[in-house]
């Protein structure tokens, strides 16, 4: 039995810019976006030819024929064909979630390097069959005779032609995950210029990341893109203190500024054993040291719908002997800016840390010069499943720089759910 | 809601109508029904900076198991976490379209009137969202347990806050204020209860004193806080009496139940239904007391005194017998009764003394001499009790009933009974059952604290204070 275990390292990270809904990648797939991403990945890291252990991937928005999205999009780039792959889906957090199960083999040594990778578009979306023209064309297949069949497919009729289209809603509140914040904006007093200020943090960030080339080496430019297509610098709160809201009706504070936009990309990361890195000279960005899933019940208990951040990352801290202060950079996915307030504030309140999370003490404050700082979803934008890997790269590029250091990840979902991680520079815990 | 006039003003067209036209427009209100919740929706929290009834307050609406929210007074947030009440927060700056069932609100911290708008803060963003038949209860500090005149001063202005918000908010909504003495903080939980409930729909504009325990506070099933308690209720076959019995056996008592022998049909019903023993006799004769305490002899934890008539004349017009003959059966017998309990030692420890006293008693009434001075003399001997019976461990507390639906009120003329109806902040009258829940909330073996109270159930009627 395989009782040991090894450091996992983050080796690279590669994206395509993230493209607004409907705009420079309306008529990429989600295959071809993954697959330009991976090839970036292939020429960054020296992967031409490699047979990887695994690669690991999913997008949430997914056409049926994509039913093995990664392996397809795997059988397209300069990895060795005999490079195995697999989907998952975990909505937002599908693309930390892969990178979570990529380290984990490493860690058990059952691989030495892999992928962990994720796409999405909102603009080549997976339109269906109305539903019920899907129920009389199946029907009409079952029919033994022809007579049968025609009987059956007269039934079709022209309201028929309206497609049934994905929509953003939760299935089982039928709410859209932004009327779902809204909520938890509510419930934890989130002012709308919080939400602000958050946003233009965000944009500013990341404009700073690309114009002291952070950003270089973690991004290849795709379809005519070179940055991250949402990214508006030098806005500021006044301005944005004039949208209308779009949640939370007329006095709601969430606005299609301080929400991400619908969005294209992809994203892709190296994660190998350290030996298998030195090997062949790439360097150790940093460690991925933990990782928690958490789940919410949303639906029957008034948990917030995007609250299960919040339940995670206190089990991993005290699975990992750390405090909430013990980390130099916070990454919260900004899927609102509502939702990385309410987290915060949800970890300083006796209350949820008493009474939810069962401490006598509450998690308390961050310092906020330390989160996001190379920006974060307002700003860059969302595509589902590309999400996890821009952060984990970001965040261990940052790490490696920095060279000594912790790094928290905080990734919220649809369905109640978060995925969160520690990744922990090479240099070790230094403080 | 019985009355015609109700039943109008609620259909739609009455509803146009009388909204038009000014005219009173009550609203059915919410009464309290075996197995519902103490509260029927989300109670808010919230105080002003350094109150010191947070916590109890919290632990009271933890044990209720109420949906609650706190403002996010840091103290408050805290004192919920130490209370184990898994409280939401409320920003009024950002509450979207939040719904209220009560408003709780600890003003112990205001020690200055320039730190009354406290009051402003919490209710100016608020009130709006309360809903029907929503409460209101206000905590502050008796002027006895003020440090400083200051806020001595700034206490007792929290009384006319209540009761003008009482009269301002409409939609069946309750607003009282309760004075907790330094060192009864502990001593909430029934009166909380009660206040931010159904049970105290008819009870608006008051003002309870809640002091140190007369003994410890026992631990209570909610649902039967009276169980194995044993109640004697006088006038008890009819109306206000009826149903005061009806309201002490739900909440567990083993009742005895006394009326005159005249109406010893309606007692025996009203016996059998609830499974009591029966006292038939006038408590004005002289052998009465005497005969109560021999059939108490075993002890009795409550009792009621209800047994009231009218007489009423102008005081030109008044015979002699019509004026003793009220005081014998209204007051004088009541206190003879109480002697021969007490001096028999029957009253056992955490006993109870309730007496029905009357609006009329507060505020007089033209052709109610007799009557008026009975009942206020009934607020008087609760007052004057009320410290000796603390030293024996027993509470004398008074209901003051205002307008209630009764056989008595159905047959007054409809000019005067309509006036009295309406001229309240519920536009209605009330139901013997808001009489009998008050009187069951001042019985309850929890309300140790509270001592010497005269409370009116008449909807924040404008007669009287």
């Amino acid at each position: 039995m395989n009782s040991k275990t090894r450091p996992v390292a983050v080796v690279g990270g590669n994206r395509i810019p993230f493209a607004r809904s409907n705009s420079a990648y309306s008529k990429a797939s989600n295959q071809a976006m993954l697959t330009a991403a991976l090839d970036g990945l292939v020429d960054r890291c020296g992967l031409d030819g490699v047979a990887l252990g695994e690669v690991v991937g999913g997008a949430v928005l997914k056409h049926s024929r994509d039913r093995d999205l990664t392996r397809e999009s795997v059988l397209g780039t300069r990895l060795a064909p005999e490079t195995p792959a697999y989907d998952v889906q975990q909505a937002c957090g599908t693309g930390l979630e892969a990178a979570i199960l990529v380290a984990n083999k490493i860690a058990l040594g059952q691989i030495d390097a892999g992928i962990a990778c994720g796409a999405d578009t909102t603009s080549d979306a997976p339109i269906g069959l109305n539903e019920d023209l899907r129920e009389v064309l199946l029907e009409a297949n079952r029919q033994k005779s022809t007579t049968g069949k025609l009987k059956q497919l007269a039934k079709v009729r022209p309201g028929h032609v309206v497609p049934s289209i994905p929509r953003n809603e939760e299935p089982r509140t039928g709410m859209s995950m932004g009327e779902h914040c809204a909520l938890m904006a509510t419930e934890w007093g989130i002012a709308r210029v919080d939400q602000d200020e958050l946003t233009v943090r965000s944009h500013d960030n990341l404009a700073a990341a690309y114009e002291r080339g952070f950003m270089d080496d973690l991004i290849t430019p795709y379809l005519g893109l070179e940055r991250d297509q949402n990214l508006r610098p030098g806005s500021s709160v006044e301005k944005l203190g004039k949208l209308k809201p779009v949640f939370g009706g007329e006095s709601g504070t969430m606005t299609a500024a301080n929400s991400t936009p619908l969005s294209d990309g992809a994203s892709a990361l190296l994660l190998a054993s350290e030996e298998w890195a030195r090997e062949r000279g790439l360097p150790i960005l940093a460690h991925v040291s933990e990782g928690q899933t958490a789940a919410v019940d949303y639906v029957h208990k008034g948990e917030g719908l995007l609250m299960a951040p919040a339940y995670a990352v206190p089990r991993m801290l005290d699975r990992a002997g750390l405090a909430l202060q013990d980390f130099d950079y916070y990454e919260i996915h900004e899927a609102f800016a509502a939702q990385v307030l309410c987290t915060l504030r949800a970890w300083e309140d006796p209350v949820f840390c008493k009474e939810r999370l069962g401490r006598d003490e509450p998690l308390g404050s961050i310092d906020v010069d330390k989160l996001n700082v190379n920006g974060g979803s307002l700003a860059a934008g969302h595509p589902f499943a590309a999400t996890g890997g821009r952060i984990v790269a970001g965040l261990a590029k940052a790490l490696h720089e920095r060279g000594s250091g912790r790094g928290l990840i905080s990734i919220c979902a649809a369905g109640g759910q978060g995925v969160v991680a520690i990744l922990e520079a090479p240099g070790g815990r230094r403080k | 809601m019985s009355d015609r006039y109700s039943q109008i003003v609620n259909s739609l067209p009455g509803k146009l109508v009388a909204g038009r036209v000014g005219l009173p427009q009550p609203v059915e209100l919410d009464r309290h029904a075996t197995g519902d919740p103490v509260v029927a929706g989300r109670v808010l929290l919230g105080a002003a900076p350094g109150g010191r009834l947070g916590q109890a307050l919290a632990g009271v609406l933890a044990g209720i198991g109420a949906e609650a929210s706190t403002t996010t007074e840091p103290s408050l947030r805290e004192a919920a976490a130490a209370a184990g009440l898994d409280a939401a927060l409320f920003d009024p700056e950002t509450s979207g379209d939040q719904r209220f069932k009560a408003l709780v609100f600890d003003a112990t911290g205001i020690e200055d009137s320039t730190e009354l708008v406290e009051l402003q803060r919490f209710f100016h963003p608020t009130m709006r969202w309360l809903e029907r038949s929503g409460r209101v209860v206000v905590l502050g500090t008796p002027a006895f347990g003020c440090d400083t005149a200051r806020e001595s001063t700034a206490q007792r202005a929290l009384e006319g806050f209540t009761r003008s918000l009482g009269k301002e908010v409409g939609g069946g909504c309750t607003v009282q204020l309760v004075y907790v003495s330094p060192g009864a903080e502990d001593e909430l939980d029934s009166t909380l209860r009660f206040l931010v409930s159904p049970k105290s729909a008819y009870v608006s504009g008051q003002v309870v004193w809640i002091g140190p325990g007369v003994v410890k506070t026992p631990k209570l099933d909610w649902d039967e806080p009276l169980a194995g308690k044993r109640a004697l209720v006088t006038g008890a076959s009819r109306g206000i009496g009826a149903a005061i019995a009806e309201t002490l056996r739900r909440d567990g008592a083993d009742l005895v139940l006394l009326d005159v022998p005249a109406l010893s049909a309606d007692l025996e019903q009203v016996a059998a239904r609830l499974d009591a023993d029966t006292i038939e006799l006038d408590i004005t004769e002289q052998g009465a007391p005497a005969a109560i305490a021999e059939k108490l002899a075993d002890g009795v934890d409550v009792v009621v005194h209800n047994a009231g008539v009218t007489r009423d004349r102008t005081i030109a017009k008044m015979p002699e017998e019509r004026w003793s003959g009220l005081m014998e059966i209204n007051l004088s017998s009541e206190e003879r009764i109480d002697d021969a309990l007490l001096d028999a030692g029957l009253l056992r420890p955490n006993g109870r003394i309730v007496c029905v006293s009357s609006m009329s008693g507060i505020a007089g009434n033209s052709g109610q001499t007799n009557y008026a001075t009975s009942k206020a003399g009934v607020i008087g001997m609760v007052e004057a009790l009320a410290p000796t019976l603390a030293e024996r461990g027993l509470t004398i507390n008074a209901v003051a009933p205002g307008f209630i639906e009764t056989r008595m009120t159905g047959a007054m003329p409809i000019a005067i009974r309509e006036a009295g109806r309406r001229m309240n902040s519920m536009s209605q009258g009330g139901l013997p059952v808001d009489v009998a829940e008050t009187i069951a909330w001042l019985a309850s073996p929890a309300s140790t604290g509270v001592n010497g109270n005269v409370v009116r159930v008449c909807g924040q009627s404008l007669l009287g204070a």
